[in-house]
Order: structure tokens, then sequence, then C-alpha cells
């Protein structure tokens, strides 16, 4: 064969099969990982192809286009997110006793969970947000693009063996109340009471497709955008800039930072160490 | 024995971390001309290693946020809690995917997706611990064409992980934590 046929450094293999999958992804079911961060992708790909016994990314690819059910099961490797509630108990401190002081002076509330994958997030939210006074005012959105986790998160059941550190994380964010006013509990499981998601607004969506949808005076986007690529992070802060009111507050995860996004400018820092940032207006 | 060619470190290390690493990142001077990557299990957030490290190190030392450019004369702990990543562009990529052998953050997906990113130019670094992570990270960098150095099993704190590297890495050197550290010192100034 001609060497100069080849390119000067060959690409390995699985590179090509992983760019074809995420694009047949995105073609045949309008899915798009095509900007997560690469090293997670592949790690999840790798993973998802032997748990699901096909001997190669691209043998996946073809049930992937011919199956729909391996849609769903691929889905799952590809979003798996572990939460917790009250994840990082310092952010809703400071949420309580820095945030909420400006959210009162708001007659009705707009507050988006964006990534809100199995409801821990949005439940740690309603709570506060009931503890505080202001969940009979404030529309909550919670979106996500894995329909199985938005279908967890309205359901709000977990395993009752995740209640004990939801309820430590409770207690050291502050939290006014008791955790087990919240939920109640059948055989090994909990079910948190609906009153928490009667104000809450389940959706699709996409931040790597999808448009802004509504003005929100608080944001909160933690470790989401961890696994997307710069250029997809860009356009996710993109969109929370846009659909931040003035002085809107954006809440992000812990090792997460503005530092690197072309959008830094547009936000100034609120509580520096839990990574809470306000929308910059003049 | 060892490649002049080195990009970057990555190391792994569980119970005994502390001491030894004691003994090896002292030794790197201000202007190490690598990046050094290192998981340690900690169960503790924050960890403290930074301030431990910081005090004791000429070399930078950090707890890296996601995206950070991956420099050269830097020390990076993964933060307690993440997956910590090399991606294809030298950066910092952390993940909250599920623990690996019960630990998040894995020896095994840090040394793998560094594997994919350096290949032939990564050098790493297996100590003391007492589970089989980093086995397989090994064994990948190992197959990337990269270095693979793991402390003494007869003289580590707990040998299981060192065990566990060097039956999946045949070609792994076996050293003394001197003979580590003095290796680690002499990259890039030969």
């Amino acid at each position: 064969m001609d060497a100069t046929l080849n390119q000067p450094a060959s690409e390995p293999v699985e590179e090509i099969e992983t760019y074809l999958l995420l694009e047949a992804l995105h073609r045949r079911y309008h899915y798009d990982f095509r900007h997560y961060a690469r090293a997670s992708i592949r790690r999840r790909l790798r993973q998802a192809c032997q748990q699901l016994g096909f001997a190669s990314i691209s043998m996946m690819q073809d049930a992937l286009l011919h199956d729909e059910a391996v849609l769903t099961r691929l889905l799952d490797f590809l979003t798996v997110q572990v939460s917790e509630m009250f994840r990082d108990p310092g952010y809703f401190k400071a949420i309580r006793e820095k945030v909420v002081p400006h959210l009162q002076t708001y007659p009705s509330l707009k507050i988006w969970i964006a990534g809100c994958s199995g409801g821990e997030e949005l439940y740690s939210f309603a709570i506060l947000l009931q503890e505080e006074g202001l969940l009979d005012r404030t529309l909550i959105y919670a979106t996500d693009i894995n329909p199985t986790a938005l279908e967890t998160a309205q359901k709000g059941i977990y395993a009752l063996d995740r209640i004990a550190t939801f309820t430590r994380n409770h207690q050291r964010s502050g939290g006014r109340t008791s955790l087990s006013d919240y939920y109640s509990s059948a055989y090994d499981r909990v079910v948190f009471d609906r009153k928490l998601r009667e104000r809450v607004v389940f959706s699709d969506h996409s931040l790597a497709n999808d448009a802004v949808f509504a003005e929100c005076q608080f944001v909160s986007c933690r470790n989401v955008m961890i696994y997307f690529d710069r250029p997809l992070q860009d356009r996710a802060l993109g969109l929370f800039r846009d659909s931040l009111s003035r002085r809107g507050f954006l809440g992000l995860g812990s090792k997460e930072t503005l530092r690197f996004s072309e959008h830094a400018d547009a936000f100034t820092e609120f509580v520096r160490e839990e990574k809470i940032y306000r929308r910059r207006d003049a | 024995m060892m490649p002049n060619g080195a990009k970057a470190i990555v190391i792994g290390a569980s119970a005994g971390a502390v001491q030894a690493l004691s003994q090896i990142l002292p030794r790197l001077p201000a202007t190490y001309p690598l990046p050094v990557v290192i998981v340690v299990h900690v169960p503790a957030d924050p960890s403290g290693l930074v301030a431990l490290f910081a005090s004791k190190c000429a070399i930078r030392v950090r707890e890296p946020d996601d995206k950070e450019p991956i420099e050269s004369a830097c020390v990076y702990f993964a933060p307690p809690g993440y997956h910590m990543l090399v991606e294809d562009d030298r950066t910092i990529a952390l993940s909250l995917d599920e623990p690996v052998l019960y630990s998040r953050p894995s020896i095994d997906v840090l040394f793998q997706s560094a594997a994919d990113s350096y290949g032939e130019g990564l050098i790493g670094v297996m100590l003391t611990g007492a589970n089989e992570d980093g086995a397989v990270g090994s064994a990948a960098i190992i197959d990337a064409g990269g270095t693979v150095l793991v402390e003494d099993p007869e003289h580590a704190f707990a040998d299981t992980m060192p065990r566990a590297a060097l039956a999946r890495c045949p070609s792994a050197l076996t050293l003394s934590l001197d003979a580590i550290a003095d290796r680690l010192a002499q990259v890039g100034t030969i």
C-alpha cells in the first residue's frame, strides 16, 4: 500500500468509531453528544460496549441504528449521573444566607434546574424554598435530556439507604425542618411529598440544541457542564446568561469555574467558594 | 530505561500514600519539566493533601478545577469525590461517574485516559495500596507504549495494589521508593 495515502499519524480506529457513533446517534435520534468531553464519552462507550455485549463500537452503532431499544440502554450509559440531595451542603447554606434575601424581594420567582437528572437537586431546592417561605411563589423548571431520568425526578422515589446521607446533608445545609417531614417511607423506598412538585415543570431540554425558554432569577446547573467540551460549555453558559433576569444568579458545581469560558465577563463572583455567580448588568 | 520523550507522570496510591508521596514529591524541583497528575484514595473532603504537600514541596501543588490546562512543573491531586481524567487537549476533565472498585477518584480512570492522551510519553507510578485499583490502568499505559514503575511490594506499606499492577504488567519496573524518586527527579534532565 502506498504510504502517502495514509495520514501522517493514523487516527486510532476507536476514535473513528466514536465519532461515527455520536454522529449516528444525532442523525437518527437527535441526541447530540458530539460536544461532550471526549475522555468521559470514550470511557462510557467502552463500558456500554462491554456491558451490552458488543464486540466493538461499530457493532453497537449498527444495533443502535436499527433497534430503538438499544437507544434507551445506551442513553443510560451516556447520561449516567450520580447525585444526592443537598450535595455540597455549603452551596445550599450560601443560597439560604446570601441569595434568599435577594430572592425575597421578587413577587414571583422562576428557578431553572438545568440537567436535573433523577431529581435530587430539584427536591433539595423545593425543600429549601419551602423552608424559606418562597415555594408558593416560585415556578421551578426541571430539565434533562434523558426521559428515564425525568420520569424518576417526577416520581420522587428514592432508595431508603440513601436517606441517611440526604438527611445529614440537609442538616449541614442549615435546614430549618426535618427532612422526614417531606417524605413517607414504604418498604425500602421513600416517596417525596407531591406538594413539593406542584410548582415544578418537568421538561425535555437539551443544552446542546435547545433555546432559552423563560426568564429566571436563579439557574442551578451543577456538575452537568463537566461533561461538556469547551464550545458546548460556552453554548450552555450563553443560554444561562440569556435566561437570567437582570443580576440573576447562577450556581455551578464545586469544581466548575467560569475562568476558562468566553462568557467569564458576563458574570461576577457572588459567593466565590460556593461557585455562585451573578449576571453582570450595569 | 526511562524514556527521554516523557510528557507526563501519573501516580496512583491508597493506604500509606502520604508517607510514600512524601519520599517522592519533595524531590521534584520547582522547574520540573513535566506535569504530575495524582490520584490518592482519600475519604475526607477537603482532603488536605494540597496544603500538606504545598508546604513540603518546591514544585507547585494544586487541586484542579474542571477544564484546567495541565502544565509542567505542577502536581495535580484529584479532588475528593471526583474522577479525574486527562483530555486530548491536555486539560483536566472531572467526572461524577460511578465509583470504580469502590473508588472515586479511581486510579484506573486517570491512568486509562492519560494513556489515551499521552501514549508512549506517559510514565505511570503505582505505589502502596490495599485494593486493586490501578492494575487495569497500568496495563493500558503499557499497551499505549508508556512506562510503568511499581513500588516494590516487599517494602510497601500495603502490597495489594503494587502486586496487582505487577500481575497485570510483567514489563513494569519494580523499584524501591527511593529509586522511584531518583528516576522521576532525573526525567528530563538527561
